[in-house]
Formats: C-alpha cells, structure tokens, sequence
C-alpha cells in the first residue's frame, strides 16, 4: 500500500499545553479562543418576547419571561468545554442557572427518561435526563463577566459541559421531556448520540 | 474593511460553490451550476447561490429566500450523511 | 457525466510576493486539466500524524497556460494552511491538490456579456482568472473592474491592471481605497456605495453580468445595491470568501 503523503513541515494550529494535557479529552486540541461555529445565522431575539420553557412529559408546562428568568437564583460556574471539531478551551466562567433550580418549578413524569433541548430557531439535540441533573447543566446568560453574546448562542443558551458542546445549544428556548429518545440535528446526520469527549463519542 | 464582533458570524457565511468540492466527491458531478428547489418556499436557485454555513460539526446549505435549511451533509472516518429534504429536488444532468 | 475528483501531487514552481500579505504560487500539475476562469483547487495538508487541513483557493491564471497554475493566496493571521503556504513551503516543494471545482462563479470568453467584475481585497483573484482568460482569448467584451483595497500597497496585479487597461480592448479598472490614498490619487476613496456602482454600471448597459468576490459584508452589501439600481438578481453571481483584512 502506498504511503499517503505527507506535507513537509506542516503540524497544524495545535498548541502545546502540554502542561494541561491531562485536561484535554483524546484528539483535542487547546485553544483561548472562543470559536463561532454555526449551522445557520444568529437570531437577533427580542428580549421582550423571550421564553424559556420546560414541557412534555410534565405535570404542567412552565415557562418564564426573560424578568422572570433572571430573578432565579444562579451560580457561576467555571467549566471546561470541549467541541467535536476539536478544540478544548479550558477554565471557561459562566453565570447562569443550574436546570436543578428549573426543575425544582416542575414535576417531571416517571416515563419521562430523554430530554430534548430545542433553540429559538429550529435547532434540537437529545439526552437522558441524567446527563442534565445534579449540577451537570444550566442555562447560561453571561459568558467571561459580560452578557452572552448572539453570536455564541446569547441571550441564553445550555452548557452540559461534560458532553461535546454542540449538546450546549444556543438561543436555547426549553427542554422537552420524552419517554423515547429522539435524535437531534447532528445525532440523526451521523453524530454520536451521547457525545462523551473523554470516551470519543464523536460518531455514531 | 474591519468588522465588528457581531459582523465576524455574518462573514463566517458563504455561497453554495464553497461545498462545490464535497458536493462533487458525494455526487461524481459538478452540482454548484445544478438548479434546485426550496421544499420550504418553493424559491428556485443554483445550488451555488444557495447559502453555506461550513464551520461546526457539518455543512448546512440554507436556501436564499427563506433561510430554512435545504440540504445537511456531514462526514465522519466511514461514512458521509446527506439530508436533502429541504429540497424538491437534486438534477443531475446525464 | 461522471467527474470524479481525485487528489493530486503538485510541485511548487514558483513562489513571488504580491503585497506585504499576499503571494502567487505556481504549481505545476502532472494531471492538468484546463480550468474555467472562475474556479477553484482545494489543497490538503497533511502532518506526521494523520492530522489535515483542507482549503479552498480560486485559480489566479488563466485556463490557456497549460501544465500549470497559479494560486494567489493571501496570509490570514492564525490560517492554519495560509501560513504554511507563506511560512514553510519553498519552491521545489510537494504539495497535495484537487480540483478544478466548481461551475456557478465561472465565465468562459465564448460568452460575449458584458462584464461587471466587483472584487474586495484577495477576492480579486477568480476575477483575474476570468480578465487574463478574456485577454488570452482575444476577447472584447465590454469589461469593468471595481476593486475595493485598503491602501494603495494592498492592490495586488496593480502594474498588470494597467497594462490590461491600456491596451484599449473595453477593459476599464476601477480602483477604491477605503482606508488610505497616497497623494495625487484619482481613484475612488470609499466604501463601495450606490453612486459608485452607479458610475461604474451607467456605460455598461442593462444585460450585463456580473461576478462579485471578496468578504462577506462587502458582497452582500454590493449585491443588494446592484439589485436596488436595477440589475436583476440572476445577473448577478457571488462568491463570499468569509473573513479577510485586506478589503
């Protein structure tokens, strides 16, 4: 078999941390940065008519207004987020609210077993509802000490950092809770349906 | 021309023919030149002037006229996906 | 018709500066096929590891100079493949391309329309592709070039423009600087706006076509005033080449 070619002295935009590798999942690599990587454009949303909603298998729907949202208690919470297109960004401080603090507003159902976030523009992605209790998700409204940009999914979006972030989704609008799970945007197109970084659940 | 950081996610969009080269190794033909249409609006356009969004996890071509999502095709170490149904229809000419 | 689209291993003939950021390189190609002005060559490289990155990059030269290509490229700061190019590959280097691709933002010289070509920064380089095409080809199509720079220093193929412009076969250039002028500058000095695209349009009559490239921002916003002055959107091909500095 031929040898694939190799380019000359090419390695690519990967830095070093080599002193942080321990926190890098396999096939990461470190970046500061913080990049935009989007499926379609920014909503520009209207404050005034904003929601965030928990629904299906729920005693009752809850939703709360944006005044309503940030009158909830909320944490800050320094996380490490790892994207499936490789780059690692460590230590990244958010402010938000837990879903614990959310849930505590409603009665989830026994069959309720999966959980759909959905965005405020058509985008969905899929878990079990175990990976988004006990401190493991929350709705993030500021990002670095300032309010969280269109652009990186504000006025708000869901951080599960323990997954590959595109289970993080942006312009988040709620949390459907189902009995079956239903594969979201990039599960149904190839993508692994849990999404572990540290197992490489990149694929399905 | 500088841009502001809310202008950096409009210029990370691009035109259909920035997936003319995924688009040729999935079909085995020259699809940008190709016209198709919007399931959505029914709005009629060449593949090329679709609208791209190739950062993240895969590329979505987006149709012009209404913004919905026309085709999805992602790659992974075995395997290429491909949603089309946001259009009527792909032509391939014989 | 099948065309399938197979990577190939070229050798860098040539490396020359353009502008400070901006480069030309000319590869030769063992499977060379001739391009259309307008398309594109993907390259990929590969390190020790597996790891790749891919780019696309429009095809400077003309389809008439056979065996080979040239690729204008601009370094964009943190361009995982641009500085390579620019920083590590030498001539006599191998380099892993694929291509020509594409067949919307492509213009042969048996068309005989009447030309608007609106370029932004490196976007001018598919519209060369087409300008150098047109004048191999013997072509005299009423053509006019609005290019859109930050500085004088940041026009590349300016000495070649000139040279094209002079030789009086309907190719007019029209320059704007929206940053900087040097002094005694007859050009444009501004943002592409309605009463430049005005003028530039006025003696080209109704049926033309136009190619617009270069950053997003620029294209779009150029496109929707074409269209506000009354060329009809299928007159008009973009091809939006995502963030650049040099427009």
């Amino acid at each position: 078999m031929p040898e694939p070619f190799v380019s000359r002295g090419f390695t690519g935009k990967r830095r070093g941390g080599a002193e942080k590798a321990n926190r890098i999942p396999p096939g990461q690599y470190l970046t500061e940065d913080f990049p935009v990587l989007s499926a379609g454009p920014t909503p520009r949303l209207d404050l005034k008519h904003w929601t965030f909603t928990i629904e299906g298998l729920v005693k009752e729907k809850v939703s709360w207004t944006w005044e309503e949202f940030l009158k909830l208690p909320s944490q800050s919470f320094v996380v490490d987020i790892s994207c499936v297109t490789k780059w690692t960004h460590l230590d990244m401080k958010w402010q938000g609210v837990s879903v614990d603090t959310l849930l505590e507003h409603a009665e989830l159902d026994r069959k309720a077993a999966f959980v759909i976030a959905f965005s405020h523009e058509g985008y969905t992605t899929n878990m079990p509802v175990a990976d988004i209790l006990n401190g493991q998700a929350f709705v993030a409204y500021s990002y670095d000490d300032k309010p969280l940009e269109p652009e990186h999914g504000g006025p708000a979006r869901l951080v599960v950092p323990h997954l590959y972030f595109w289970k993080s989704a942006k312009w988040a609008a709620g949390l459907r809770f189902v009995e079956k799970d239903q594969r979201g945007f990039w599960e149904s197109a190839g993508y692994n349906n849990h999404g572990d970084p540290w197992k490489e659940e990149r694929y399905s | 021309m500088e841009s502001t950081p809310s202008d950096m996610d409009r210029e990370l969009v691009l035109d259909g023919n920035a997936a003319a080269g995924l688009l040729q190794e999935i079909f085995g033909a020259e699809m940008t030149a190709s016209p198709t249409e919007c399931a959505h609006c029914g709005n009629e356009s060449d593949m090329g002037g679709l609208v791209a969004y190739t950062q993240g996890p895969g590329i979505v071509l987006r149709c012009p006229g209404c913004m919905q999502v026309m085709l999805r095709i992602t790659q992974t170490p075995q395997a290429t996906y491909l949603d089309a149904r946001g259009a009527v229809y792909l032509r391939f000419t014989r | 018709m099948r065309q399938p689209l197979d990577w190939q291993i070229a050798s860098v003939k040539d490396i020359r500066p353009e502008t400070a950021s901006v480069k030309t390189f000319t590869l030769a190609l063992p499977n060379w096929t001739a391009h259309r002005a307008g398309q594109h060559y993907d390259i990929r490289l590969t390190a020790e590891d597996g790891y790749q990155a891919q780019r696309s990059y429009s095809i400077a030269s003309e389809p008439e100079r056979r065996g080979e290509i040239d690729l204008t490229i601009e370094r964009i700061e943190d361009g995982e493949v641009s500085t390579y190019m620019h920083e590590v590959l030498v001539e006599g280097d191998q380099i892993e391309v694929r291509g020509p691709i594409g067949g919307y933002f492509v213009w042969d010289a048996s068309s005989r329309d009447q030309l608007l070509l609106i370029a932004g920064g490196s976007g001018v380089v598919p519209l060369m592709s087409m300008i150098r095409h047109r004048a191999s080809a013997g072509a005299s199509n009423a053509t006019h070039l609005l290019y859109s720079s930050r500085t004088f220093d940041d026009v590349i193929y300016y000495q070649e423009l000139e040279k094209l412009k002079s030789k009086g076969k309907g190719l007019e250039v029209f320059h704007t600087l929206t940053r900087s002028q040097p002094a005694g500058w007859s050009g444009f000095d501004r943002r592409i706006d309605e009463a430049m695209l005005k003028e530039v349009v006025k003696p080209l009559g109704k049926s033309l076509q136009a190619f617009i490239c270069g950053p997003t921002l620029l294209v779009e916003s150029a496109a929707n005033t074409l269209v506000k002055i009354g060329i009809k959107p299928n007159q008009i091909r973009t091809e939006r080449f995502g963030p650049t500095g040099t427009a």
